[in-house]
């Protein structure tokens, strides 16, 4: 692509006004020449089911077909619907296919492209009526779904400026250079009532006003896509799909708070992110969007990438500053914020990636817009990952104020296997669960920490049934004790010992004097830890305790896992009622605890079996040799 | 070892080449585990002499973060997704039956050198959950059957 | 300075902008305990990284309890120190630390002097209820003068902060992280394969026994006790002047009279001042200075008294090794003289001589062991012990210390001028070097105190006219001075032509084999000892080396004259590059 330097705000005009055709066929405006355009998703869970590959399938058989005229094949962002992914969607028609193979290319430039005629088994089916439905805003997982830090994703292509200066891309800087002081775009900001959406919720404008109050020669913006809730996915998608919105985002801070260096903190795990980062980084330099003298102002900003390597506590912003200085990544204590001293203890903002993704829009629209959506306190949409037990698996926008129903059972789908809907863990590891009390409470930030549970992230997990929430909290505790620093005492020792304490429970070992402690000690670490990881760890203990207590009480008083997860209290059990004496459990089992009694079975010559549960090892291998289906787990 | 010297020199063109201070250690660090696949003790005293810090700070860098390892892997590391949403999944399931089946435990290494098994914590890739990896090859639903096909695959090699 | 109003449990106070709830709460003599808190007065900077959260305090209207050591008081703030919130917090902060630590105080090095065994006892703490895994083994690993046990680190960081921010010496660090999270050198060698320099200031700050000497007491019990053996000590200048504190005597108590018929108690055949070799020191040293400046070459001529100071500069700036003076160190030189004019005056043969050496100091149990410290077959020193270790001697057979008689140190090895006294303070060699060299090139000296050196500053400098030159010479102490005085000599940017260099801060009264300061570097603990030390200076009749008649007897008798062919033989010394398996 040959890219040449915007110079001016008025140049930018005119190439923005000669660019906006590029989307008008994925936007559905169909051309007189009747081209057609395939985009398919390539994000990360659609790319590991060999998206790319398919692709390259696809050009192949355009050309094959003589086709590649009429057709452009492109690569797009995530789709967000990742439980039916790979998704190719075909413009202007909207034609939306799912769970696309490389096998089905052909049938597709074939049939669709060539013969006009849809590839009726690709299309979504409705689990709800199993009727099949043919373009994307007509499926349910969309319907309700709001898309401003999404806006892109799946529209344009990631590794192409053009396609987002084709959608307003760079405008709203430009708005900000050309019409705004810089306490101006600060008070648009706070107008807009954004709040961070990487996890505290603080107020995004009032932190870049902190940080533009303290006079400096030097000051950073850093953007934190340190994404390490494990089971949330927006940031990377966002960066993989439309990595230009983070970057305009950065600028307009850096000219909000008078920086002119920007640093993305990304995870060396998201490979494919940093690359479209780089690409996108690259391309918005030779264009002028960053370096000196942006669109012919004064102002200068330019921005460079960071790597993590594998630190959840990272995503602790002053942690994240002393890893980006080189260092191990620690917390400091606050005060001083980072506003004051932050990286090489200059003022530094530190913004998530979701957030910054909402700027421009804020900036373009106005904060009244933004504010329209949304509560009282929180404003505008949040982008949720919806995993777990839940049919459609996904990432999803909605506007703030949604209830928990609407996302499980309109836009998830339900329940996975039909099962019953136990609880959704919010925040991940630092958050807490929402039952079924919880449903219809409108979701913002204030509501969620009300109930205990907190905004977080956005990772939403889908608890059912099958889940047994001690161990989920023993999930959750595994993943801090393993990922806290050290530094200080309650988190490094105390984490510890509450996942000890929870591991006796799932052995059924504890007794109702662990119980308490559990409890006290989990109220200390909150009350006494150094940074927000520590403070925050035992969330998913208390709120589990909270709502879930009989379950804790059931492991401890009964030894008895409802759920049936909790290996060590699981009872393997032959029905006597049913056993034909067969003596086939006792054959297979691998230890020998299976001996035969002296009852006689149904067929009155042998007798039933019974299992010395001392000794069992509740490996499953006789229930799953009996013919009758007479061994239950209880 | 006339091979190690090339990779030594990759390294150090590398921190001439962005002008390396401290602040780039860890991204020196990434670049060194890239060309050796792993950071024995001579690399870190290579990398604290030509950033001229201590090999204390370059050590505690190192063992603090996951991303590093000391430890030479095997050819194929299958890293089992444990994040969230592999995890109420099942991931932990087949994290055993990898173990059970390679006789190592999760951060070990074969004796052959073959096989590393490791974890990692989400690699959103939710829609596929549970997840595998192998040396980045991604395997979605991944089940106990699952398991044994994706040894086969490379046990041949 | 703006001031603050606040109320601590009630109580409303002033203080000072930027005071924190610590700091006020102490003046008005409100205990919150500390673990991780570090006091470093004297090198001008506190840390504070808040990290063990044992002196949490409740602030109202916030939602979490605060540590005190960080968090500044505000204008309105109240503050409760004491409230059953805050009290059940920190007894759980303890009784976690109390989790993953052994509980075997009774054998512990630091017995009823650990910070974390104190807290403990203050909050009548009894059982432990969180029973779990510990993170770190319970073993220890002793390195020529350092015993780490690993098992009792409550990573509070001290050791850590001494090492990089005060010595620069960066090798102590955190390594792994989270409950793995542990302290030690790179790759967790022992501290002998790294270059530890055996300064011993991370074992003065270090709040448990987790950083603790390694000990030869018993193995000095076998010596006296070995009847074939003449056993004499000797006691270095710092020692009297702070043994003291381990009897309950006030900072900076010279305990000279009481510590010698102590010795004399413990078994000792004779009782020796090192100050002896002090002054023996300085009259080779003041030559050397002397020589060095006519010839114009090797200078600045850089004191090796410090052992510490001698092996940081034989691995972090072997190319210089020219400049340090070749003079042993005091406690060598006499062990030397032990070992030759003494045996030889007293018809005992040297094999049966064994030198035991009270020092302040850790490094010295290293030094000890290096090859060039030793002539005709046998190690000048053959056994140090630190201050604490004495006290702990006397203590282990039962002396009531302060019921003792004042003794007398056994001659001929036992007159001291003053300026041997102030060898234990930073600046204090370089004076008597000055004293002695002003003596003897221009026949008189007649103001012995030059003030200039002296106190606690990181580096002293002073503008000196000897024998008509003007001479422009510094005291440094603490090694990260000492790191930047060899910069400037690399950078060729030295101006002075003598330099004493101190690992310790504050000099030897700071020594890591001091009684503990219980991390207060202050001005209060270490200016008091030094005090002491000047006083003991005052108070001799003899102010310069050479005056020490004894001294006199020595050359007459003995070795000639400064820098002659003996001299070199038994009091001079060679340095090589030190090369460590860590780099």
């Amino acid at each position: 692509m040959c890219l040449s330097k915007v110079k001016t705000m008025e140049e930018l005009f005119c190439l923005s006004e000669n660019l906006k055709g590029l989307l008008d066929i994925k936007k559905g405006k169909a051309n007189i020449a009747g081209t057609m355009e395939i985009s398919v998703c390539g994000g990360t869970g659609c790319h590991a089911s060999q998206s790319a590959k398919l692709k390259d399938e696809l050009v192949r058989f355009a050309k094959q077909y003589g086709v590649e005229e009429k057709v452009k094949i492109s690569i797009t962002g995530c789709f967000g619907f990742c439980e039916k992914g790979p998704i190719v969607k075909i413009s202007p028609d909207h034609t939306f296919y799912t769970k696309v193979h490389p096998e089905d290319a052909e049938r597709i430039i074939k049939e669709h492209i060539v013969e006009g005629k849809i590839v009726e088994d690709l299309l979504y089916v409705n689990p709800l009526n199993h009727e099949r439905i043919l373009s994307q805003d007509q499926i349910p997982f969309y319907k309700k779904q709001h898309r401003v830090a999404l806006r892109n994703c799946g529209l344009i292509n990631p590794e192409n400026i053009q396609e987002y200066i084709a959608n307003r891309g760079f405008l709203a800087l430009a708005k900000v250079l050309k019409d705004y002081r810089p306490d101006q775009v600060i008070d648009e900001v706070k107008k807009s009532g954004l709040r961070g959406r990487g996890g505290g919720g603080f107020n995004t404008g009032l932190k870049w006003e902190f940080a533009s109050k303290y006079q400096s020669e030097k000051k950073y913006v850093i953007c934190n896509a340190d994404e390490g809730d494990p089971g949330a996915f927006m940031d990377r998608s966002i960066l993989e799909g439309d990595p230009f919105s983070v970057i305009e985002a950065m600028i307009i801070a850096g000219y909000a708070i008078g920086a002119d260096e920007g640093n993305v903190y990304i995870r060396a795990e998201y490979p494919l992110a940093i690359e479209r980062l780089t690409i996108a980084i690259k391309q918005a330099r030779q264009m002028g969007f960053l370096g000196e003298n942006i669109l012919g102002t004064n102002f200068c900003f330019d921005i460079f990438i960071k790597y993590g390597a594998g630190a959840f506590v990272c995503g602790e912003e002053t942690a994240l500053i002393s890893s980006i200085e080189g260092n191990r990544g620690e917390p400091v204590v606050k005060p001083p914020f980072p506003a004051e001293a932050g990286l090489y203890q200059k003022p530094t903002i530190v913004n998530n990636v979701e957030t910054l993704a909402n700027i421009p829009v804020i900036i373009l629209d106005g904060a009244e817009e933004f504010a329209k959506i949304g509560t009282e306190k929180s404003k505008g949409t949040k982008v949720f990952a919806l995993a777990g037990k839940i049919n459609n698996v996904g990432l999803v926008e909605v506007p703030m104020g949604i209830t928990l129903r609407e996302i499980i059972y309109d836009i998830g789908g339900g329940i996975k296997d039909d099962h019953e809907f136990k609880a959704a863990q919010t925040g991940g590891p630092s958050g807490g669960c929402i039952t079924k009390d919880h449903l219809d409470i409108p979701i913002d930030f204030d509501n969620l920490s009300s109930i205990g549970s907190m905004m977080g992230s956005g990772g939403l997990i889908i608890m059912d049934d099958r889940n047994c929430m001690v161990d989920i909290a023993k999930f959750y505790l595994e993943f801090t004790v393993e990922e806290s620093c050290g530094k200080c005492t309650p988190c490094r020792i105390g984490n510890k010992r509450l996942l000890e304490i929870l591991t006796k429970i799932t052995e059924g070992k504890a007794t109702m004097d662990d119980l308490n402690r559990l409890e006290e000690l989990s109220n200390i670490i909150k009350d006494t830890s150094l940074c927000g990881l520590g403070q925050s760890a035992p969330n998913p203990v208390l709120s589990t305790l909270h709502y879930f207590y009989d379950e804790y009480l059931a492991h401890i008083q009964k030894k008895y896992c409802p759920a049936h997860v909790c290996k060590a209290l699981a009872k393997y059990q032959i029905d006597e009622k049913i056993c034909i004496g067969c003596g086939k459990c006792a054959k297979n089992c691998p230890v020998n605890v299976i001996e035969k009694t002296d009852k006689p079975a149904k067929n009155p010559k042998l007798f039933v079996y019974k299992i010395q549960q001392e000794n069992c090892i509740k490996c499953g291998t006789c229930a799953k040799n009996c013919p009758m289906k007479a061994i239950v787990l209880l | 070892m006339e091979n190690d010297k090339k990779k030594f020199d990759e390294l150090d063109e590398y921190i001439k080449t962005i002008h390396a201070t401290e602040h780039e250690l860890i991204a020196v660090l990434h670049r060194a585990q890239h060309i050796l696949s792993y950071l024995p003790r001579e690399v870190q005293e290579f990398i604290a002499d030509r950033l001229q810090i201590p090999v204390s700070k370059v050590y505690g860098v190192v063992t603090f973060y996951s991303f590093f390892t000391m430890e030479k892997k095997g050819k194929y590391v299958i890293n089992v997704c444990l994040g969230t949403a592999c995890f109420v999944r099942g991931a932990d399931k087949i994290m055993k039956a990898f173990e059970d089946r390679l006789g190592i435990k999760n951060g070990e290494t074969t004796p052959d050198g073959k096989f590393t098994l490791s974890s990692l914590r989400c690699v959103g890739a939710c829609g596929l959950a549970p997840v595998v990896q192998v040396n980045g090859k991604t395997y979605g639903n991944a089940t106990i059957e699952t398991v044994e096909q994706i040894l086969k695959e490379y046990e041949g090699e | 300075m703006e001031k603050v109003h606040i109320k601590i449990n009630d109580i409303p106070l002033e203080v000072e902008e930027g005071t924190s709830i610590l700091q006020a709460a102490r003046s008005i003599n409100i205990y919150i305990p500390t673990l991780c808190y570090l006091s470093l007065h004297i090198v001008h900077e506190h840390k504070i990284n808040a990290s063990c959260r044992v002196c949490v305090v409740e602030i109202k209207g916030r939602r979490n309890l605060a540590p005190s050591c960080s968090t500044k008081c505000t204008e309105g703030m109240e503050i409760y120190t004491n409230t059953q919130r805050v009290i059940r917090a920190r007894r759980t902060v303890i009784e976690l630390l109390l989790s993953d630590h052994p509980t075997e105080c009774a054998m512990c090095e630091k017995n009823l002097k650990c910070q974390l065994q104190k807290i403990a006892a203050k909050m009548n703490i009894r059982e432990i209820p969180y029973v779990g895994e510990v993170s770190k083994p319970n073993e220890y690993i002793k390195s020529e003068a350092l015993k780490r046990d690993k098992a009792k680190c409550i990573l509070c960081g001290n050791c850590v902060e001494v090492c990089s921010k005060v010595q620069d010496c960066n090798v102590l660090t955190f390594s792994h992280r989270g409950f793995k999270t542990f302290v030690g050198p790179a790759f967790d060698v022992n501290l002998d394969e790294s270059k530890c320099v055996a300064c011993g200031q991370c074992v003065n700050v270090c709040p448990t026994g987790a950083l603790s000497q390694t000990s030869c007491i018993n193995e000095v019990w076998e010596a006296i006790h070995d009847k074939t053996k003449h056993v004499v000590v000797q006691v270095a200048p710092a020692v009297r002047v702070a043994l003291g504190e381990e009897f309950g005597y006030s900072l900076g108590t010279a305990v000279t009279g009481k510590m010698v018929t102590a010795l004399r108690t413990l078994g000792f055949e004779k009782v020796f001042d090192t100050n002896f070799g002090a002054d023996l020191t300085i009259m080779e040293e003041s030559n050397e200075l002397i020589e060095r400046l006519k010839e114009g070459k090797n200078l600045p001529l850089i004191t090796s008294c410090c052992p510490g100071w001698i092996s940081f500069i034989e691995s972090e700036y072997p190319e210089y090794l020219s400049l340090p003076s070749t003079c042993k160190s005091p406690h060598e030189m006499f062990g030397a003289m032990v070992k030759s004019y003494y045996a030889e005056k007293m018809g005992i043969e040297k094999k049966d001589i064994l030198v035991v050496s009270i020092m302040p100091c850790l490094a010295k149990k290293k030094e000890i062991r290096r090859p060039q410290l030793a002539n005709d077959g046998y190690p000048n020193v053959d056994y140090v012990l630190t201050t604490r270790e004495l006290a702990n001697m006397i203590k282990e057979i039962g002396i009531d210390f302060d019921a003792l008689e004042n003794g007398r140190f056994d001659n001929p090895l036992g007159e001291s001028s003053g300026a041997a006294d102030i060898f234990g303070v930073s600046g204090g060699v370089l004076e008597a070097a000055l004293r002695n060299a002003m003596l003897t090139t221009e026949g008189k000296c007649k103001n012995v105190d030059f003030m200039d050196v002296r106190g606690y500053e990181g580096l002293k400098e002073a503008d000196i006219k000897l024998n008509g030159m003007d001479l422009k010479v510094a005291a440094v102490n603490g090694l990260k001075n000492a790191r930047k005085v060899m910069e400037q000599i690399r950078e060729g940017k030295c101006q002075y032509q003598a330099i004493e260099i101190m690992a310790c801060p504050g000099g030897c009264i700071n020594g890591g084999g001091q009684p503990f300061h219980q991390r207060k570097m202050s001005k209060t603990i270490i200016g008091k000892r030094m005090e002491g030390l000047y006083m003991q200076d005052m108070s001799k009749k003899n102010r310069i080396s050479q005056q020490n008649p004894y001294i006199q007897k020595l050359y007459q008798e003995y070795l000639e004259k400064p820098g002659s062919e003996k001299a070199h033989k038994y009091l001079h010394t060679s340095f090589s590059k030190r090369i460590t398996i860590i780099k």
